[in-house]
């Protein structure tokens, strides 16, 4: 790792004010994916400003309608929640699948968000829940919000405070995950609204991160069940293509995974 | 250069070091606590486990100067004097281990784990509870017998406290 300044402010505002003084600073929530980049030397940021700390930005809040999660919030207290897995148990249940408990124990959602990694698991929740991004300077749809891989719409700078969920009607999440680093090789987050609107979103399978899936949307309007799913296909073009899966491979893993989140979605 | 100040297995240690320094070198080359390994070094091994403020994390994976201010546990801090821990006697007892290396890591997160399930473990939990530490000798099979005898003793020595 290159060297690098640490910072540990106690509030949004001084944040901000730390990373306009760095001269390449980046910020830091959970450090699961900034430290081993850090340590790959892939990035060298000047000062490396601490997010975990800051008490405004930890915290899960149920409400009738929607479900806030502060930026800094561990996966493991967003799994663990007991009114969230009331609430939103789908959203409970992909936390309780990101990595592994060590992970789980310090990687936030906003870190995961901010970092767009293209099989992270939070996006695909995001993108299909249409949550709206917090930042402190202001709200981002979560149509918005994604722009390809590890590219969000965040300005240089900008922090994401906390993310607002609407309660759906049903949701569900399942993944294939990468035995090893436990990513999404394909994950798929299927959503229906209190209004009857479907949105289903796939990570781990474009080459473009995140993604709505329109075909299995369609079908999931008409016929809320793992049964209509059957005769879709997934066109495999845009699909990444690597050593642990081909593009149609993971093609015909979307819509594996599509059943089984509408399975587990009820 | 900071100063870390921190509570490691209940002393409280300072340590002049740069901003990068890892906690795993901190807690090996500064406070010679040797018993934390680097395994893999890419957060996926879990060799360097320990808990920071009762959680299980890898401490390849944290800056020393991010644990400032919290209580730091290691393998070396949970015998009580000659007398091993639970999970450290159920692990000699199951012959949990071969080589060795992984054993540091996988005790603690162990203990985490029977501390997040309340001792009410079965087997399919360990199993994914135990996903992020690897073991190249053991199969894993003793490993899993020591961590669900290990749960029923604490439980039996949470009853008797």
């Amino acid at each position: 790792m290159y060297s690098t300044t640490y910072h540990r402010p106690s509030s949004v505002d001084e944040a901000v004010a730390l990373f306009g003084k760095g001269k390449e600073a980046k910020y830091l929530a959970g450090g699961q994916t900034l430290i081993p980049v850090m340590k790959q030397r892939l990035a060298s940021p000047s000062d490396v400003i601490d997010l975990a700390r800051i008490k405004e930005l930890v915290g899960v809040d149920v409400g009738g309608d929607t479900v806030t999660i502060k930026a800094a919030t561990p996966h493991y207290d967003v799994a663990s929640n007991a009114a969230l897995q009331k609430a939103l148990p789908a959203l409970a249940h992909l936390a309780s699948q990101i990595g592994d408990p060590a992970v789980r124990h310090r990687g936030t959602i906003g870190g995961s968000l901010a970092n767009n990694d293209p099989a992270a698991d939070y996006p695909s929740a995001v993108l299909a829940l249409g949550a709206t991004i917090k930042t402190n300077k202001r709200s981002i749809a979560a149509d918005d919000f994604f722009k390809g891989l590890f590219a969000t719409a965040l300005e240089d700078g900008e922090i994401i405070t906390a993310v607002v969920f609407p309660v759906p009607a049903k949701a569900g999440y399942a993944k294939f995950p990468h035995p090893a680093s436990r990513f999404a090789l394909t994950g798929v987050f299927v959503a229906k609204t209190k209004s009857g609107d479907v949105r289903v979103a796939a990570t781990g399978a474009s080459q473009s991160g995140v993604m709505r899936v329109a075909a299995i949307e369609t079908a999931l309007k008409a016929n809320w069940s793992p049964g209509a799913l059957a005769n879709v296909t997934i066109p495999a073009s845009g699909l990444m293509s690597d050593l642990h899966g081909s593009a149609d491979y993971r093609a015909n893993l979307i819509k594996v995974m599509a059943e089984r989140a509408v399975t587990a979605a009820g | 250069m900071s100063t870390v100040k921190l509570t490691v297995n209940g002393r409280a240690v300072s340590a002049d070091v740069e901003d990068r320094t890892l906690l795993v070198h901190l807690l090996r080359d500064h406070l010679n606590l040797t018993g934390t390994h680097v395994g893999c070094d890419t957060s996926q091994c879990g060799a360097c486990t320990v808990h920071v403020d009762g959680r299980a994390v890898k401490s390849c994976t944290m800056l020393a100067a991010q644990a400032a201010g919290s209580s730091v546990t290691t393998i070396e801090g949970i015998a009580k004097g000659d007398e091993l821990h639970p999970m450290q006697a159920a692990f000699r007892d199951n012959h949990g281990l071969q080589c060795g290396f992984c054993t540091p890591g996988m005790i603690m997160s162990a203990i985490d784990i029977v501390h997040r399930y309340g001792g009410k473990l079965d087997e399919a939990t360990v199993r994914h509870e135990l996903e992020g530490n690897i073991c190249r000798c053991t199969g894993y099979h003793n490993i899993v017998k020591a961590v669900l005898d290990a749960a029923s003793r604490m439980k039996v020595a949470q009853a008797a406290e």
